[in-house]
């Protein structure tokens, strides 16, 4: 039996982890460095770990912190945020950080992808794809923290990013994210139809039936944040993560 | 003294912060002579086989690795690429392996099957097929893989481990001295906690 891994997406700004609704409206949540010793101790299948404002900003990734949550993460760590550069790259590789995930810099440098590729081979690439349904269900891929429309076909970006090099695809659709209602099935059926790499969806998640659900259309692992840092209808802060036979259950 | 390779592709920064957690002394050797001098040896790696191999060579390191292991019998752990290169070759490349373990790398087959995306990246329970040190209280663990392509050895004897996707496939290998793990225990928390200190104290 093959089990869909179930990955925590962290959010990160200003060196803070936060949680958004729909890319806005981001809530403190904790220290990242201490979410990841629990996650650790949780034995969390990986972790995501994305800088929010580091595009935005224009700061790049913060390479400091981002040691010191390296040197506590003992399972697949990804990190993206601010990557723009070869040498970006290269620093993030020699960290320890697995997985580097791009984003912003496909919508005009996806050359980066390919260089990426070619250091550290395709599985530790991901691209990761912000989609936005729009009113006439037309669906388009952002970039820049879900502010610039990249007016482009979510299927066609991934096949492009693949051809390039991507390993790995994290679908996030923008309108679903933080609101728990579940993830866009729609979206990770039409991705991960497309493309032969593994397809991680993103943005929904509010129980562990959601995880089923895009495991069932495609999707080979599953990232979720809100599910993992608050806890009951007024989203208390609190961390959590199922048990591995939990997560059998729900995927037999 | 462990002595993990650093030949320019692999992430020598997880395998070290790993043995640091658990406490057994490890450096970074890339030099002929280092590995002249290692009496324990860890190779990582992860990309391609032929650029792993090359870069293997244009460090001169076959050749002392290979003396080393061979002649001297060091304890070495190849680990994903690392494990490969033990083999005489894979599908992957054109280069001759270091030919330590007798076997071959091929490419996962998906035979249609959607569910079974390449690379293949996701934890697996072991199954294990053979009593060794290595293992040593393991049985039903499970480790991080990642990997499009899986060791086929030529005699079943050699095969410590298999794990399931698609169809089952070699895990863990050894013969003699000579152990390869496919998954990743610098990144598979506490499972690779013991197997990693189970190879630290062969």
């Amino acid at each position: 039996m093959v089990i869909p891994r179930v990955i925590p997406l962290l959010l990160m700004r200003n060196g803070g982890l936060v949680k958004t609704v729909r890319f806005k409206n981001a809530k403190y949540v904790g220290d990242p460095i201490n979410a990841v010793r629990i996650f650790n101790e949780k034995e969390v299948d990986e972790i995501v770990f994305l800088d929010i404002e580091a595009t935005t900003s224009n700061t790049g990734p913060n390479f400091e912190i981002l040691e010191n949550i390296v040197s506590e993460a003992f399972m697949p760590f990804a990190y993206g945020g601010g990557i723009n550069t070869v040498e970006q790259v290269r620093s993030l590789y020699s960290l320890g950080v697995e997985k580097i995930i791009l984003n912003s810099v496909t919508g005009h440098d996806p050359g980066l992808v390919e260089m990426a590729s070619s250091i550290a081979g395709s599985s530790g690439v991901v691209v990761s794809i912000d989609v936005r349904r729009s009113w006439l269900g037309k669906y388009s891929v952002f970039v820049r923290s879900g502010q610039v429309d990249l007016k482009r076909d979510p299927v066609d970006h991934a096949i492009e990013m693949v051809r390039l090099g991507a390993g790995e695809l994290l679908v996030n659709a923008i309108e679903n994210d933080g609101m728990m209602e579940g993830y866009d099935l729609h979206l990770i059926k039409r991705v991960a139809e497309a493309v032969s790499v593994p397809v991680v969806a993103a943005g929904g998640a509010g129980n562990l039936q959601h995880f089923r659900e895009a495991v069932d259309q495609g999707a080979a692992a599953v990232a979720a944040g809100s599910i993992f840092v608050f806890h009951g209808k007024h989203r208390a802060v609190l961390i959590t993560y199922p048990e591995y036979e939990e997560l059998k259950r729900v995927f037999k | 003294m462990i002595s993990i390779v650093n030949y320019g592709v692999s992430n020598i920064g997880s395998m070290l912060n790993m043995m640091k957690k658990i406490g057994f002394p490890a450096q970074v050797v890339s030099t002929p002579a280092e590995i002249e001098r290692a009496d324990k040896i860890i190779l990582p790696g992860v990309g391609a086989f032929d650029h792993g191999m090359l870069a293997l060579m244009e460090l001169g390191l076959v050749i002392p690795l290979k003396k080393r292991i061979v002649q001297d019998r060091v304890p070495i752990l190849g680990v994903c690429l690392g494990m490969q290169l033990l083999a005489k070759g894979s599908e992957e490349g054109v280069l001759g392996g270091l030919d330590l373990i007798d076997g071959y790398c091929i490419r996962f087959q998906s035979n249609g099957d959607t569910s079974i995306r390449i690379p293949h990246m996701g934890w697996n329970e072991l199954t294990i097929r053979r009593e060794s040190a290595l293992l040593e209280r393991l049985e039903g663990a499970r480790f991080y893989f990642v990997h499009s392509y899986h060791f086929v050895c030529t005699s079943q004897a050699n095969v410590l481990a298999t794990a399931y996707y698609g169809n089952e496939f070699t895990a863990a290998v050894q013969c003699n001295n000579v152990w390869g793990v496919q998954f990743h225990p610098e990144k598979s928390h506490r499972f690779g906690m013991t197997l990693l200190s189970n190879f630290a104290r062969l």
